[in-house]
């Protein structure tokens, strides 16, 4: 039970995003909460490749070794970090022009395309 | 070296080439960069027919991205699969095709349209990468590629939906969908994840053959659903889809629906060759058909209401997607049912994916056709509009052939399909027929409207000065026309070369394993 | 933006090279040591992160070149597509520096991977670099340029 507990985590961190997505009003916070949900995703990926008692997945720091954990969802996860960098930046970018135009960041204004 | 077997690969690195060299390219001048775009465009639509040539008659085509063989066989004789693979089967080279006409329509119009723009090399290299991420997710063979590849098209999309950058309502647009996006993008990393964690295996066929259905593989499928449902815009989450192609430079829209359709490729290629057999009886079949359903009445009803025209349109491709998720829906509700795949499920797949390439056509024409309005007149809303067929009489008949396809008038193609799709699913369900029909009545009325108000009628006196559209516009909806007549024109010869592979390969699961695990699970 | 105080600035001038050859230091050993192209890359574009922070926005416009870090960018890419394209007969992306380690040889044992390392490496500093820029020139965007209408094309 002990060894889920990044899972659990994992589904309290992605809550909380989610929660904060739906009930927040200031579109900064809400770029902040899709952030949450990123690390959630990226804490799953990791914590799915963990083998108990295993080290570093590469040759050279591993030495005699031979249990290590998976490697891959370590790729998984890194790919994942850099293209919610790209579109973290995006979306701060897209709110400082936002905010140029409408004047406020409160998502309850922002609707000229409605209907 | 033969060609035909890099042709997977090329068909990706063309564009990333493009991509790559843009912004040094547009330091040349304009010409340069109308070349680059226009001829690399071209060049991906060219590979892609010879792909698909290749793929008719030679099989499943299998590329190993960075290795030799795609097989790694341990000492106890077991196979396993490694490296990122492309495998690409009939429909695959069918979506490719769809999607690399779309595509070279909208380079060639977005030559004219960007005119007054700044920032033009961002805008090529975006759009090569928009391409890119398009044709990759048609045909990668890899789970948590067909992520990334979901990525690269959604960010370089969201980019270009925001590119008329002083427009609030396109900022706006944009931001929606991007929130909507990134939140359905990680919910879909989750369904990946859980699937790697459970079978240790990234390669769909390898995920296929090892599927066994049960709790965890039931939610994941509802995660990666609802994620692609979102892309392609169906029913509950199609809020985003209106406002981002409307506010999208019309080439970009243009791309923007073929997009969509790659979207709608990963779904069946979820449901079809992932899970297949393993689906879980016909809860998701059916969940599938109501959300088309819902996508087609709620899709035509909003967008009668509507009196701006790219808004119109893209309400009404909620609509029309609906008609692909019904027929694709009904094909995977007897998928396990022989006599009644024989019967009706198969002409239900062949609709829905006939209608696949009539949608991209006629859509990418419309959105194309709108943008050539606002181009030549500057406005935007129907009520502003009237009397421009005198002066525009190109754009007009492109755009009476596309509203009448769209509308399902014979002999037009939107006809062939929708028969195809209401024929069949009679056999299922009356209600659903009727509920197609009375979509397809309410589209028409729609456009009806469309054309009277903006083209028919007298001419007004601020419209004294509008000419026709210049040519590098024309000739992108000149492709998309040849397109919709050629369908139109030879209806069989498209069911039996384009169509039926592409449904044959669908249903196929078993060979779809079979090539890259090597027969036999 | 004001530089801020003496204290800022001399952490600054001590930690902001070390930065660069720390983060070369993670890029190039990537294919040993946890690191590599993404994570190297972001290390050095804090360089600029910390200038931008430590001196002031007047200053560090008027000594950073925009064009180098477009230049890095650049180059990166199109030295990331050609050692793609370097495995062409066989396959894209093929490994063809490889060789085991006992063979020796002056290219790592990890091939490829490592020149596309630094590859990847020099694209995303140039990229950062530039968001960081860009994003602090819009911050005084709007209060420099005025708030036209669209120019440039109707609306």
């Amino acid at each position: 039970m002990i060894g889920n507990a990044p899972f659990f985590v994992v589904g309290l961190l992605f809550l909380a995003g989610l929660t904060a997505i739906f009930m927040e009003k200031n579109l900064i916070k809400i770029a902040i909460a899709i952030g949450i949900i990123s690390s959630a995703v990226n804490l799953f990926l990791v914590a799915l490749g963990y083998r108990a008692g295993g080290t570093v997945p590469i040759h050279f720091l591993a030495g005699k070794e031979t249990l290590m954990v998976l490697p891959t969802p370590q790729a998984m996860t890194l790919t994942a970090i850099v293209i919610s960098l790209a579109t973290t930046a995006f979306l701060l970018s897209l709110i400082m022009l936002v905010y140029r135009h409408y004047g406020t960041l409160d998502v309850d204004e922002i609707r000229r395309l409605r209907g | 070296m033969n060609w035909n077997d890099h042709l997977p690969a090329l068909l990706l690195m063309i564009p990333l080439f493009g991509a790559f060299v843009a912004p040094l390219v547009c330091l040349l001048g304009k010409t340069t960069r109308n070349a680059l775009l226009v001829g690399l465009s071209f060049v991906t639509l060219l590979v892609s027919l010879l792909l698909w040539r290749n793929v008719l008659i030679g099989g499943i085509a299998i590329y190993v991205m960075g290795g030799e063989s795609f097989n790694l066989t341990l000492p106890s004789g077991m196979a396993l699969p490694i490296r990122i693979v492309m495998e690409v089967d009939a429909f695959s080279a069918f979506m490719v095709v769809c999607g690399s006409v779309a595509s070279f329509a909208g380079a060639l119009f977005s030559t004219n349209y960007m005119e007054k723009f700044t920032g033009l090399g961002r805008f090529v290299s975006l759009y090569f990468l928009l391409t890119l991420g398009m044709l990759g997710m048609m045909i990668t063979g890899d789970f948590f590629n067909f992520f990334i590849f979901i990525e690269i098209a959604s960010i370089a999309s969201f980019g270009l939906v925001a590119f008329w950058r002083d427009r609030p309502e396109a900022i706006e647009a944009s931001l929606k969908y991007t929130l909507v996006s990134q939140v359905g993008s990680m919910i879909f990393l989750i369904a990946a994840g859980a699937l790697y964690g459970k079978y240790n295996a990234l390669n769909m066929a390898a995920i296929g053959s090892l599927l066994q259905f049960g709790v965890m593989e039931k939610i994941a499928l509802v995660f990666i659903i609802g994620t692609l449902a979102m892309k392609c815009g169906s029913f509950p989450m199609h809020m985003w889809l209106p406002d981002a192609y409307a506010e999208a430079p019309s080439g970009v829209s243009c791309l923007l629906v073929a997009v969509s359709q790659a979207s709608l490729y990963g779904l069946m290629r979820v449901c079809f060759s992932l899970y297949g057999v393993n689906l879980g009886g016909s809860f998701i079949p059916w969940m599938i058909i109501s959300m088309g359903l819902a996508s087609m009445f709620f899709g035509v009803t909003m967008a009668v209401v509507q009196h701006e025209i790219k808004r119109l349109i893209g309400y009404h491709s909620v609509s029309q997607v609906g008609y692909m998720l019904l027929g694709l829906g009904v094909g995977l509700l007897v998928l396990d049912d022989a006599r009644g795949m024989a019967e009706y499920g198969f002409t239900a797949m062949k609709g829905g994916i006939f209608h696949i390439f009539n949608y991209t056509m006629y859509k990418a024409l419309l959105f194309l056709a709108a943008g050539a309005i606002y181009y030549a007149t500057g406005k935007r809303d129907l009520n502003e509009m009237g009397g421009l067929a005198r002066r525009m009489p190109f754009t007009t008949a492109m755009f009476v052939i596309a509203a009448a396809a769209i509308s399902g008038l014979p002999p037009f193609n939107g006809f062939v399909s929708k028969l195809l799709i209401y024929e069949s699913v009679f056999a299922v369900h009356p209600a659903l027929t009727v509920v197609a029909l009375v979509t397809s009545v309410l589209t028409l009325a729609s456009f009806v409207k469309v054309f009277q108000t903006a083209f028919l009628g007298p001419e007004k006196t601020v419209f004294t000065g509008v000419r026709e559209v210049p040519s590098g516009m024309l000739f992108g909806m000149g492709v998309l026309t040849l397109a919709v007549l050629g369908a139109t024109l030879f209806p069989s010869w498209t069911l039996s070369n384009l169509v039926e592979p592409a449904a044959k390969a669908l249903v196929d699961q078993a060979g779809y394993i079979g090539a890259v695990m090597g027969g036999g699970l | 933006m004001n530089p801020l105080s003496v204290v800022v600035r001399t952490g600054c001038d001590l930690f902001a090279w070390f930065m660069v050859v720390f983060g070369v230091n993670v890029l190039v050993h990537g294919y040993m040591t946890p690191g590599g192209g993404f994570q190297g890359g972001a290390i050095i574009a804090t360089f600029t992160a910390f200038l931008l922070v430590a001196y002031g926005g007047r200053k560090m416009h008027g000594w950073a070149n925009e064009k180098i870090f477009d230049l890095f960018e650049e180059v990166g890419l199109l030295a990331f597509f050609v050692l793609a394209f370097m495995g062409f007969p066989i396959t894209f992306f093929y490994n063809y520096l490889v060789k085991p380690l006992s063979a020796g040889g002056v290219i790592p044992p990890a091939g490829t991977t490592a020149l596309m390392s630094i590859a990847v490496g020099l694209e995303v500093t140039g990229a950062l670099s530039m968001i960081i820029l860009t994003m602090f020139r819009g911050i005084r965007m709007f209060e420099t340029v005025p708030m036209k209408e669209e120019f440039g094309h109707d609306r």
